[in-house]
């Protein structure tokens, strides 16, 4: 596939998304506001998890602690988007520090770590109530306007952020910054040996995975104007993230786009049709997407399984 | 002074109350072939990872091209022009051939773009013979064609100081006559070179001088000939039957 195509089909899709209102009823309005959320959380995560290689689970830390310093903010009086920037900064900064820690950790030992980071601001979060409100979470003021203007107003904001962290991907990945992540990611003694200073950039991929999850956390707690700490700081979140990455393509620039579509609509259908076993199938379908799609939907060499496929076909036609 | 491109004062490395390294003095001259010889364990590769910044040294100075380079990190060296070879090659695998040049290009031969980066690659993988395969996958190279991309890799660095830990292990001997060729090729263009080895046949024929390891001592420093006579190093390293040969090659 070439970049060009890439962009073109990742263009296609954010017209499909952002034109919802246009030809859809609120439910898929909402599930292209969704869908255009997680895709931002996917990119990010594809940052460090994916060019740089290391499994972080700490999608939802950054993206909880968006929602709280968003909250926070707008509660204080601060506009909507200001609020949002505000809790981008906070969250870079925060991961930056973070980062500079536990990414000397490696493979599995950094992944725990990671997840950690979710727990601890979880519990946090919790005890602190003279802050945060505690348990009984906290209410955000809610944009003015009709059921209609609110879904636009959130689907347009998701998908600008989508664009956004897709555009940061793309020069990542053309850039100096992509190449040294992938060495890092290949061999991490090696990249060190022909000069790529592995710390700082870890630290850089890390903080750019971390700060358009805290964009997304602020904007999604204007948006359902209710935030509590188990919502926020959700481990089925810091899990599926990685998982619909992986099952697009870890790594690629349009691999996270697609694998959040794909895992989206088929949760959607499953929550749809099986009530009691939906996640059970999804769980059981997850593992075979891994298992037997190691490198993701867009790693398949789709030529080669249809010429599989027509060789398999031609061979029963000349049986019978 | 000024012609000496590296030198260590008195350099320890203490793993517990393990001395893989003790008090190692010794200098290289610019444009120099050396060769570092031992026993295995004798300390060869913890001295090239305390020179290159892997591992910290316990005690001692470095200096490297006039300046202190005791604490230096790895990314460091090689920005600095002091490039190494892997005894077990370090390639990033799922990259093309010359992307992992380019690789070395970018960071370690400060080229300002990826494409600058990528053209200079390309000189590097014909200068080392390895331009057909620039576009498959390094995992897809033989052990030899590895250790000629580790080369390439190094070069596209523009050492001042290439260390080659055992670039010949695993060869056979009409490889091991390529590579002596590219060494000997390399060293033209004014490159010092450290050769770690334990092949006899290599460092004789390439070094000019010698020096010998033992037990992380430093118990010889001479050119080969003198080496081979040295008693302390037939007894630690050679085994009087191979020294007797040598001399006798040398004589008859």
């Amino acid at each position: 596939m070439t970049p060009t195509t890439r962009y073109l089909i990742f263009a296609l899709w954010v017209i499909v998304l952002a034109s919802t209102p246009l030809w859809a009823g609120n439910y898929f309005v909402r599930m292209a506001i969704t869908i255009a959320m997680f895709s931002a959380l996917t990119l990010s995560w594809n940052l460090i998890g994916g060019f740089t290689g290391y499994p972080s689970l700490s999608t939802a830390a950054f993206f909880g602690l968006g929602c709280y310093v968003g909250a926070l903010s707008q509660r204080a009086g601060v506009p909507m988007i200001l609020a949002w920037v505000a809790a981008t900064v906070f969250v870079a900064v925060l991961a930056a520090v973070f980062g500079a820690i536990i990414l000397r950790l490696r493979g599995h030992y950094f992944a725990i770590g990671s997840i950690g980071l979710v727990e601890v601001l979880r519990l946090v979060t919790s005890s602190w109530g003279s802050l945060t409100g505690g348990g009984d979470g906290l209410n955000v003021p809610l944009v003015q306007g009709g059921p209609n203007v609110v879904a636009q107003t959130f689907l347009a904001a998701m998908v600008t952020i989508m664009v956004i962290v897709f555009v940061v991907t793309v020069l990542v990945d053309r850039g100096r910054l992509g190449f040294g992540l992938r060495c890092i990611q290949q061999n991490e003694d090696a990249a060190d040996m022909v000069g790529v200073d592995t710390t700082r950039y870890k630290v850089i991929a890390y903080t750019l995975s971390a700060m358009f999850c805290g964009t997304v956390g602020a904007a999604y707690a204007s948006w359902t104007g209710y935030i509590d700490p188990t919502d926020t700081f959700s481990i089925l979140m810091t899990i599926k993230v990685p998982v619909m990455c992986l099952l697009g393509g870890a790594g690629t620039v349009l691999g996270p786009v697609v694998g959040t579509g794909v895992y989206m609509i088929l949760e959607e259908i499953l929550w749809a049709n099986f009530l009691d076993y939906n996640r059970a199938i999804l769980g059981a379908v997850t593992v075979l997407l891994i298992l037997f799609l190691p490198g993701g939907l867009l790693r398949i060499s789709y030529k080669t399984v249809l010429a599989q496929l027509a060789a398999r076909f031609n061979r029963l036609g000349a049986a019978a | 002074m000024s012609d000496k491109i590296l030198e260590l004062d008195q350099v320890s490395k203490n793993f517990g109350g393990n001395h893989a390294v003790s008090a190692v003095s010794f200098a290289l001259k610019e444009g120099e072939i050396v060769g570092l010889i031992g026993p295995n364990g004798a300390g060869k590769t913890t001295l090239v990872n305390v020179i290159t910044g892997v591992q910290r040294a316990s005690a001692g100075r470095i200096h490297f091209d006039g300046l202190d380079v005791t604490d230096q990190r790895p990314f460091q060296a090689a920005r600095r022009g002091l490039a190494r070879t892997f005894q077990i090659v370090q390639p990033f695998p799922a990259m093309t051939v010359l992307e992992n040049v380019a690789a070395g290009a970018l960071f370690g031969g400060a080229q300002a773009s990826r494409a600058e980066a990528t053209a200079a690659a390309r000189t590097h993988l014909e200068f080392v013979g390895l331009a057909a395969f620039a576009d498959r996958p390094a995992s897809a190279l033989t052990l030899s064609g590895r250790k000629r991309l580790e080369l390439a890799k190094s070069l596209a660095m523009k050492p001042k100081l290439l260390m080659l830990d055992e670039v010949n292990a695993g060869l056979n001997t009409s490889e091991i006559d390529g590579a002596l060729t590219l060494i000997r090729k390399i060293a033209d263009r004014g490159v010092t070179i450290l050769v770690i080895e334990h092949l006899m046949k290599v460092v004789m024929s390439l070094a000019q001088r010698l020096l010998v390891l033992h037990h992380g001592q430093l118990i010889a420093d001479g050119v080969p000939r003198e080496i081979v006579d040295d008693p302390r190093v037939i007894e630690a390293y050679l085994g009087g039957k191979f020294a007797k040969r040598v001399k006798e090659m040398q004589h008859g």
